[in-house]
């Protein structure tokens, strides 16, 4: 991993997550698409985090007795693990939410679903 | 003794949590001890509560620094930066914890038998204790990325709970609403920590404040915090959610995702005052939040009153009186860095929005419980199908009224006291803002007058002839809260003395909080 990468692509990658999650969230009326606007938005800041950290040609900050050298800053990954993990579990709830939805509505359109207004 | 007041901090926030996950064993066991289980572990964490708020209310903020040999060890040896997660609980934050515990309890008490025809009970109490957890978390935690991960688990547990009556397609989408929005919200939140942390390399408030430069990167991390805690707190004009999510939350729990939004509202001014304080340009984030409070006040009641579901009036009121706090509490921001006018007014207004909240978090919950009573009793929400009741429901009647005059600012109940200082100060800075709040508040009163009348007054209806008062379980929770205001409303002058000041002064005293964690060492 002694080759630089070109750019600044991680963040590039960052920028269109969230940008392409954005308009999912914002623009698309079927549920399991909004769900997965907020599974690519939770991968973007992610990405975010995990890029932060980066060091080039660091070493993983695993050890107690490090060869030389530079580590890659653990306290990102420790955040983007836990993060991960709370993604997960929003998205369950989220899913089974949309599955009881479907059966009440017999549709997974956000406008025809919908009951309260005003 | 002394040694639990130490403890505190890290017991009330794992007690519930513990609890949480023992309730669905001990519900095999019986459902009566389970009952009594759950309902005794937010007693005891209204205890430690009280006597924390004690102990801090007299000798000052609490530092709890996890994994250290010495709880105020904040920066462990060989560092020079606070690296341990540290609970910090000062005035405002146990301020906080006592209007959740004390809600908390009302709204476990009122559910047992509100809910008790209603299946998968263990689940529902287990979200309901998580849910406390992430709440007081969310208060006492003196870490951003801490901050991040109770909010997620408040916010899940609130999701789940609004949708917990999964045979109504409405509640669904209530709690589908809420968890959308956190999500988004949340994730905004963690990508503003993210920023912070690749500038300063550090996730403490209190460290992360000292350093603080107040550069373009530390401004858009700004920016998206708030954008990140409006959203939970139901501002306008990010608060399409509340009135979904309240309408259909069951049972106790109203209240509780109520208070949870009052909770994010206490970590948007953490991190106004505390952790960008003198840095920040108090003149423009100040107006941010005054204008957030009067479009939600003005907004909020107008919305209310063509409303016919009752618990979505009571959202949109939720949402207008969210407007009072963050209009007192930005009236103090704004002129935070000018001595004079914060000598003369600011301070005022401060106490002001913080007396809002809590005496909100009693009528509103308070409200939120009589309306849930109604829909137990008539299996509906609309007004207009409502009749009468003041006969067969004379408590929940009464507590309705009592719920109803206090939101209304009608002297000498205690939403008056915080209202009259909220105008008070604020004519001193702008008199029109004075002005539309007072408007607002008669709006309120109009709109709680027809409320009332739909449901309370009036012939009985012959559909409605066997409703009784509901049962003694939800009757206790209603008369907490009903204590709570009475008790706010006979001694307002001792309530600001010992409570309000010292929270409006951990807000406005960062250097407080900041030395706590990193000392006065360079």
């Amino acid at each position: 991993m002694n080759q630089s990468i070109p750019f600044n692509v991680p963040f590039l990658a960052v920028a269109a997550l969230i940008g392409i999650a954005l308009y999912i969230i914002i623009f698309k009326r079927n549920l399991i698409k909004v769900v997965m606007g907020i599974g690519i938005l939770a991968s973007g800041v992610n990405l975010f985090l995990i890029t932060l950290g980066y060091r080039e040609g660091g070493i993983i900050p695993i050890y107690t007795h490090a060869p030389a050298g530079e580590m890659v800053l653990p306290v990102p990954q420790a955040l983007t693990l836990t993060s991960i993990v709370i993604g997960v579990s929003v998205m369950a709830l989220m899913l089974s939410m949309i599955v009881h939805t479907y059966r009440h509505t017999g549709t997974l359109d956000s406008e025809e679903s919908r009951q309260m207004k005003g | 003794m002394d040694s639990l007041i130490v403890q505190a901090p890290i017991l009330i926030i794992t007690i519930p949590l513990l609890g949480a996950f023992l309730t669905p064993l001990i519900s095999r066991a019986s459902e009566k001890a389970r009952n009594i289980f759950v309902v005794g572990v937010l007693v005891v964490v209204e205890l430690l509560v009280l006597l924390l708020a004690r102990d801090i209310y007299s000798n000052g903020l609490r530092i709890y620094t996890l994994g250290a040999s010495l709880p105020d060890l904040t920066i462990p040896e060989g560092y020079i930066v606070p690296v341990r997660i540290i609970l910090e609980v000062d005035g405002i934050s146990i301020f906080m914890g006592v209007i959740t515990a004390t809600v908390s309890l009302a709204g476990a008490v009122y559910s047992l038998q509100c809910m008790k025809d209603e299946t998968g009970q263990d689940r529902f109490y287990t979200l309901l204790l998580i849910l406390v957890a992430g709440m007081l978390g969310l208060e006492f935690t003196g870490d951003l990325f801490n901050m991040f991960v109770f909010l997620e688990i408040l916010s899940i547990s609130g999701a789940a709970l609004a949708a917990f009556r999964t045979r109504f397609a409405d509640a669904l989408e209530g709690g589908f609403k809420y968890i959308v929005i956190s999500a988004i919200g949340a994730l905004v939140v963690l990508f503003a920590v993210g920023l912070l942390y690749a500038q300063y390399n550090l996730l403490n408030i209190g460290a992360l404040a000292k350093v603080m430069q107040y550069g373009s990167v530390d401004k858009i991390a700004l920016a998206l915090l708030i954008v990140g805690f409006v959203i939970k707190a139901a501002g306008v004009p990010l608060h399409m959610w509340a009135p979904d999510t309240y309408a259909v939350a069951p049972a106790g729990t109203t209240p509780m995702i109520y208070v949870a939004s009052l909770v994010c509202q206490y970590a948007l001014y953490r991190i106004c005052f505390s952790l960008y304080g003198i840095v920040l340009d108090q003149v423009t984030v100040g107006w941010i939040v005054i204008i957030i409070g009067v479009l939600s006040m003005f907004v909020g009641v107008t919305m209310a009153v063509i409303q016919t579901d009752i618990k979505r009036l009571m959202a949109y009121h939720a949402i207008s009186q969210a407007g009072y706090m963050f209009l007192g509490v930005g009236v103090g921001l704004a002129v935070l860095g000018d001595a004079e006018a914060l000598a003369a007014y600011g301070r005022e207004a401060i106490n002001g929005g913080i007396f809002h909240i809590i005496n909100n978090a009693w009528y509103k919950s308070l409200l939120f419980l009589t309306a849930e009573a109604l829909f137990l009793r008539l299996g509906t929400r609309d007004l207009n199908k409502m009749g009468g009741m003041g006969r067969d429901m004379k408590f929940t009647s009464v507590a309705f009224v009592i719920g109803a005059l206090a939101i209304s600012g009608v002297p000498p109940f205690n939403g008056f006291t915080s209202k009259w200082l909220i105008y008070k100060s604020v004519y001193q800075f702008s008199p029109i803002l004075a002005v539309i709040a007072m408007l607002v508040s008669i709006i309120t009163l109009a709109s709680f007058t027809k409320a009332f009348e739909s449901a309370f007054t009036g012939p009985r209806l012959p559909e409605y002839r066997d409703v009784k008062e509901v049962p003694k379980s939800m009757l206790v929770g209603m008369a907490i809260l009903v204590a709570a205001i009475v008790f706010f409303s006979l001694f307002p002058g001792l309530i600001v003395d010992r409570m309000i000041s010292p929270a409006t002064d951990a807000l406005i005293n960062q250097a407080t909080y900041v030395n706590a964690i990193v000392g006065s060492t360079p």
